[in-house]
């Protein structure tokens, strides 16, 4: 396991520190984030590079792998985090130009938020749509720490119940969307008797989704013990490609997203998916994702929080499908 | 520019599809949940996402249900038409074993304390809390999609509800 110390220098033409953790280094210019490690080097529009890391910040790693692009990315070992150059491309490995250390989460955890948080200039959003957001190109300009340390939404039972995650409204910086603002805004007419005010419980998903500030960020909105209902807008590119450690499903609630599907190994194209509201797919587990929504939709993100789950899918134990038929 | 946002319902889906390059459209289960309850019977729990012990069920909601109740809390997301949650705090505490996994029927009418309802209409999701029993009613035909854990009602037909060629 790597060891290095992460460390970091700031560069005087453009203003921004540049980071290494173990044979890794990151740096960047106006346009541009520059990898380095000992058998090769990668760069990334800053933009999608921002894009990508606010989702590995935000999410902890995430379940699985975190592709930044065809090259880049991180593997969750929830503990350890592997990070990557060509693990996943298929030339890379056979030219042996790939290379992968892993570090324990607690030291490249603040490696990753250090860089977002001096990388990100002032009136750039790395989770908002590009149409609702200002540029991240040029030279170093203020920050955003408010858009990029955003309190992830992880309700412990459902939004709405009392003591848990709370609606979204005006008053709370959550205003309608632009793309949904025909969304209806009522709310469940509940009628509990007296003393059970905490357990009759409802709220509007679809009203709350629409006042959601962000995109392609799944948030804890109900919990059956680890099955996690992570709904989330969407709206252009998702900027990572997930690669999947268990299976996950996804339920279109409103609109149309194209997913791509490549081989989580290689990259290899594996189908397109389609996906209309009411549409209901698997993601298998040797597979990564990256989905296409041209106008803001729904997306309703299921996962099965279990930590058992990659080791037994890696041991044959359960196989990488949900259901044979 | 205005935006129309789209949703589905029973009379209007437009659905989608898997189109395979080198994979069988069958790992993706891909269905639609309008579909689904379409051709179900009022209240059958037809899964259409399963994840080992867990499922997410599509529930065609017509006339009124019979009362269940589980040993963990489920959640009820209405996507089509409008429909009533009653929930009871039952008297019998043992009405459910401690274990159980997905809701069971219950005979009749139980005995317990009404604990009220909730009226929730399309995107509207409702609490099922443990322990406590619940029923439907919907006038019109409404669909419910329940997130629980797989149970000794709930109905497995992948074959019939998902894609299974180009």
């Amino acid at each position: 396991m790597a060891t290095k110390i992460a460390t970091r220098e700031t560069d005087e033409r453009f203003g921004y520190q540049s980071f290494s953790i173990g044979e890794f280094t990151f740096s960047r210019d106006e346009y541009f984030a520059y990898i380095h490690w000992p058998t090769g080097q990668h760069v990334m529009s800053v933009d999608a590079f921002l894009r990508a890391l606010q989702r590995d910040v935000a999410w902890d790693f995430f379940y699985g792998i975190v592709n930044f692009d065809n090259v880049l990315g991180t593997m969750n070992h929830y503990g350890k985090v592997d990070l990557f150059a060509g693990r996943f491309n298929e030339a890379y490995r056979k030219a042996e130009l790939d290379h992968q250390e892993t570090f324990v989460t607690e030291q490249i955890r603040p490696l990753f938020k250090s860089m977002l948080s001096d990388w990100t200039n002032e009136g750039f959003d790395p989770f908002a749509s590009p149409a609702e957001t200002g540029t991240a190109f040029g030279s170093k300009h203020g920050n955003n720490d408010e858009a990029v340390t955003r309190r992830r939404v992880t309700a412990e039972r459902m939004v709405a119940v009392p003591g848990d995650e709370a609606l979204r409204t005006d008053d709370n910086g959550h205003p309608i969307n632009r793309q949904f603002a025909d969304v209806a805004q009522d709310e469940p007419e509940l009628h509990p008797a007296p003393g059970y005010e905490n357990e009759v419980c409802g709220f509007n998903l679809f009203a709350y989704l629409s006042r959601s500030q962000v995109t392609w960020n799944p948030s804890v909105v109900a919990v059956c013990k680890e099955s996690l209902y992570c709904p989330t807008t969407e709206e252009y590119i998702l900027p990572i490609m997930h690669g999947n450690d268990r299976v996950e499903w996804f339920i279109q609630l409103s609109d149309e997203i194209t997913w791509d599907v490549e081989d989580r190994e290689t990259g290899a194209k594996r189908a397109k998916v389609v996906m209309r509201a009411g549409d209901v797919a698997a993601m298998p587990a040797d597979i990564r994702h990256q989905g296409y929504s041209p106008k803001r939709s729904m997306l309703l993100v299921w996962e099965n929080a279990s930590g058992d789950i990659p080791e037994m899918i890696a041991q044959g134990k359960i196989p990488t499908v949900p259901v044979t038929f | 520019m205005e935006y129309r946002t789209k949703f589905g319902s029973l009379d209007s889906h437009d659905r989608g599809r898997v189109e395979p390059i080198d994979d069988d459209p069958r790992r993706y289960a891909f269905s639609n949940l309008f579909e689904v309850a379409a051709s179900s019977k009022p209240y059958e729990k037809v899964a259409v996402a399963k994840n080992l012990q867990y499922a997410i069920e599509a529930i065609r909601a017509e006339g009124t249900s019979q009362w269940r109740v589980a040993d963990h809390d489920e959640t009820a997301l209405v996507m089509d038409g409008e429909v009533t949650v009653e929930l009871l705090d039952l008297a019998d505490p043992n009405a459910v074993a401690s274990g159980t996994e997905g809701s069971i029927g219950l005979d009749g009418d139980p005995k317990g304390t009404p604990m009220g309802h909730a009226v929730a209409g399309r995107g509207h999701m409702v609490l099922l809390p443990a322990h406590r029993a619940y029923r439907f009613a919907a006038e019109k035909p409404s669909v419910i999609l329940l997130q629980t854990i797989q149970g000794r009602d709930t109905v497995e037909r992948w074959a019939t509800i998902c894609q299974t060629m180009i």
